[in-house]
């Protein structure tokens, strides 16, 4: 049952098709034999999935092993990769409110389907997962259940090939008469002109070449495979790093990830936008259309490296490594990261000044000038004139129980609770300053804190970013790509010639381009006895090729 | 022959297997990677209270250290402080400290905040997110329990609900 002894001799696995040496029909199913013209596909070698069926193991490789279930894989992950781009997932949304709240609050009822079902975070759910990774396996199993016995037969394959073997390919032809042996070694010759490897048996001649082509689709899947272990290893700790780094102008940070080995400067941010005046004048009319359009976004920065051990907090001894200009897709590389200009925010505010103000005279007292990020606790004036900072709200709200609180500690709407001490009124006057707001809790003040302007800084967000699997994802695409090259530029062509008796017979094979194969076995057989072979398919059938 | 096929064939499925199971487990794990582990030692720092002294974690070992991380607009942190501020003035004498790490806010904010609640430790300000890059804080509160050898025992992420769970803190951490 395990193997089928062929008449020529051969012993081939069970479940052969054609006999892998001579290429005789194994298998009695009348499908098979009432075809005129045979089923080249895998040279008819036993896959081996269609044979063993036993044990749990084999059932799972079965399974993986069929095509049919490869393609319905990747059609499902198709339509669920389509499925995460309806609504926009978690990481794109703003983080204003509970993540359920905020798909329900924008997209209604379907929101909050959309949100039940798992797909506001998709592509790394653990189903998503199991999907792209049945696609892995299916694709290893696949290519190992196909290659090693296409291998076998290539391999394993005569000169001599069994009659109904040439008669069943789609070219064949027999002429009958004497053929002198001039004609069979001008046709080697031109079969070696064509570059064709010439096997001779007894002589008969099997002629083939660009066998390597056959590979191409399972070079392919190598790649694939390659570039799938490289996105797994996205995963590993350590691998790959995407972080986002805030700096304000003027501010050193250190960079994530970096173990507190690294800091960074912002020196200045820049958004630079073309001009009508400066720019080449064809854009003229375009920037009147579009408005503002941005020609740079740059931020100068300089890098710091710490020298010795430092304790985290401590105020660490930087010593600068580099200055540089990040602009988009310019990124500053270090080690083996790189920072990418992602973001920016213009004019966060950073001071604000207050005139110190009489309301009913208008006479001022002197000013003063509020670091947003880092006020003081008590500014003095002249003349016993002077403001206590009472509370700071940076991101200024009203909380649910109506007393205001903060939102974040980003200054994006400061306002300050203010005592105005004044000769006048020693003990001091509350006063409680937002941003075009002003409540005087205490009753009527004779003074106030009048608004004098800010100063802003500009916020430059950069991507920290490291990638160790880059190169193997770029890796596999080299494979996946070499692989695409391997299976479409050339094909795998053989022609047989066998005597029989009297006659000569010719039979010829090829994976892809049958019209080429036929010209060239023209301009081989020319100017012998040797009959051009006819093609036994019908003309209007489709040239269908070989799928691996 | 059979039976190698067999053995190939659970060998490869094995290794498929294996490789889809780590990629699952570190996919789910990744966002629960903690810089600081329970069972380790907890990075040192040194920060400054509002006060004027200096904190440096190291200088505590001998004695408990329960660390925690706040802002003053996070309202779970807001609601912890009561039970972190009693349990401190009835362990403080037994060896356990309680160290809040502000996140980086003004001076003014925070002293505004520890005064509305008589908050008794010590309360350091982390002004250039240093200490939270160390321990990796990412959603507040968090709190660290760190024993007198100077090793993380246990991480509690989220608010702490009750009062009795802080003196269960403290019970662990006493030496």
């Amino acid at each position: 049952m395990n193997q089928v002894k062929c008449d020529c001799g051969h012993v081939n696995p069970h479940g052969t098709i054609l006999c892998e040496a001579c290429g005789k029909i194994i298998e009695d199913g009348t499908q098979i034999t009432a075809e005129p013209v045979i089923d080249m596909r895998y040279e008819g070698s036993a896959r081996r999935s269609q044979t063993y069926n036993k044990s749990m193991i084999d059932k799972v490789w079965n399974f993986f092993s069929s095509v049919k279930v490869g393609v319905w894989l990747i059609i499902v992950t198709l339509i669920a990769s389509s499925l995460g781009t309806i609504l926009p997932q978690e990481m794109y949304i703003p983080t204003i409110m509970p993540v359920a709240e905020y798909y329900e609050d924008q997209y209604g009822w379907f929101g909050r389907l959309y949100y039940d079902l798992g797909f506001h975070n998709l592509y790394s759910s653990w189903w998503y997962l199991l999907l792209i990774a049945a696609i892995g396996v299916s694709l290893v199993i696949c290519s190992l259940d196909r290659v090693v016995p296409l291998y076998r037969a290539l391999k394993k394959q005569r000169v001599i090939r069994h009659e109904s073997f040439l008669q069943r390919q789609r070219i064949y032809g027999i002429t009958t008469g004497s053929v002198s042996d001039q004609s069979y070694e001008l046709v080697k010759e031109q079969l070696k002109k064509k570059r064709y490897n010439i096997r001779e048996d007894n002589g008969n001649v099997l002629a083939e070449k660009g066998r390597f082509s056959r590979w191409g689709p399972y070079v392919n899947h190598v790649g694939l495979i390659i570039f799938l272990i490289g996105s797994m290893l996205r995963f590993v700790p350590g691998m790959y790093i995407d972080e986002i780094l805030w700096v304000r102008e003027g501010e050193t940070k250190v960079i994530p990830e970096t173990d507190g080995q690294y800091y960074l400067k912002n020196v200045d941010f820049k958004l630079e936008v073309y001009d009508k005046e400066t720019d080449n004048e064809a854009f003229g009319d375009a920037l009147d259309n579009a408005g503002m359009v941005a020609k740079n976004y740059q931020s100068d920065v300089i890098l710091y490296k710490t020298k010795g051990n430092t304790v985290a907090g401590d105020e660490p001894e930087l010593e600068e490594v580099e200055s540089s200009s990040i602009r988009v897709n310019q990124p500053l590389k270090f080690e083996k990261f790189a920072l990418y200009q992602v973001n920016y925010k213009l004019d966060e505010l950073f001071k604000m000044s207050f005139l110190l103000t009489n309301k009913s005279t208008g006479e001022t007292f002197g000013d003063i000038t509020i670091n947003l990020n880092d006020p003081e606790k008590l500014y003095e004036l002249d003349n016993d004139y002077s403001v206590e900072l009472m509370s700071y709200f940076p991101d200024f709200e009203f909380g649910e129980d109506g007393n205001p609180t903060t939102k974040s500690r980003v200054p994006n709407n400061p306002a300050f609770v203010f005592k105005m001490y004044s000769p006048e009124k020693p003990e001091g006057e509350v006063s409680f300053v937002a941003i075009q707001q002003t409540i005087e809790p205490l009753g009527d003040n004779e003074y106030k804190m009048a608004f004098n302007g800010i100063e802003t800084k500009d916020v430059t967000g950069l991507t920290v970013r490291k990638d160790l699997t880059l190169w193997i994802i770029g890796f596999g695409g080299l494979i996946f790509m070499i692989g695409v090259v391997q299976g479409a530029y050339w094909n795998h062509r053989r022609i047989w010639i066998q005597r029989k008796g009297d006659e000569v017979w010719v039979a010829a094979h090829t994976n892809k381009n049958w019209f080429g194969l036929k010209k060239e076995i023209q301009l081989v057989l020319a100017g012998t006895e040797i009959k051009e072979p006819m093609d036994q398919m019908k003309e209007n059938q489709v040239d269908e090729g070989e799928k691996d | 022959m059979k039976k190698q096929r067999l053995l190939i064939r659970t060998v490869i499925l094995l290794l498929l297997g294996a490789a889809v199971a780590y990629t699952l487990y570190a996919n789910f794990t990744k966002d629960e990677v903690q810089k600081v582990e329970v069972g380790k030692k907890a990075p040192d720092f040194v920060l400054t209270d509002l006060k004027g002294e200096k904190h440096q974690l190291s200088d505590y070992e001998g004695e408990g250290v329960l660390l925690n991380f706040w802002a003053t607009w996070c309202k779970p942190c807001e609601k912890e402080m009561p039970f972190l501020n009693n349990q401190y003035q009835a362990y403080k004498d037994q060896g356990v400290h309680v160290i809040a790490v502000n996140v980086g806010e003004s001076n003014v904010a925070v002293s505004d905040f520890s005064k509305r609640y008589d908050l008794q430790f010590p309360i350091v300000t982390d002004k250039d997110s240093q200490v939270m890059t160390a321990y990796g804080v990412d959603p507040l509160p968090i709190t660290f329990l760190i024993d007198k050898q100077g090793n993380v025992v246990e991480i509690h992420t989220g608010q702490i609900v009750a009062e009795a769970d802080v003196t269960e803190m403290m019970e662990k951490i006493k030496p």
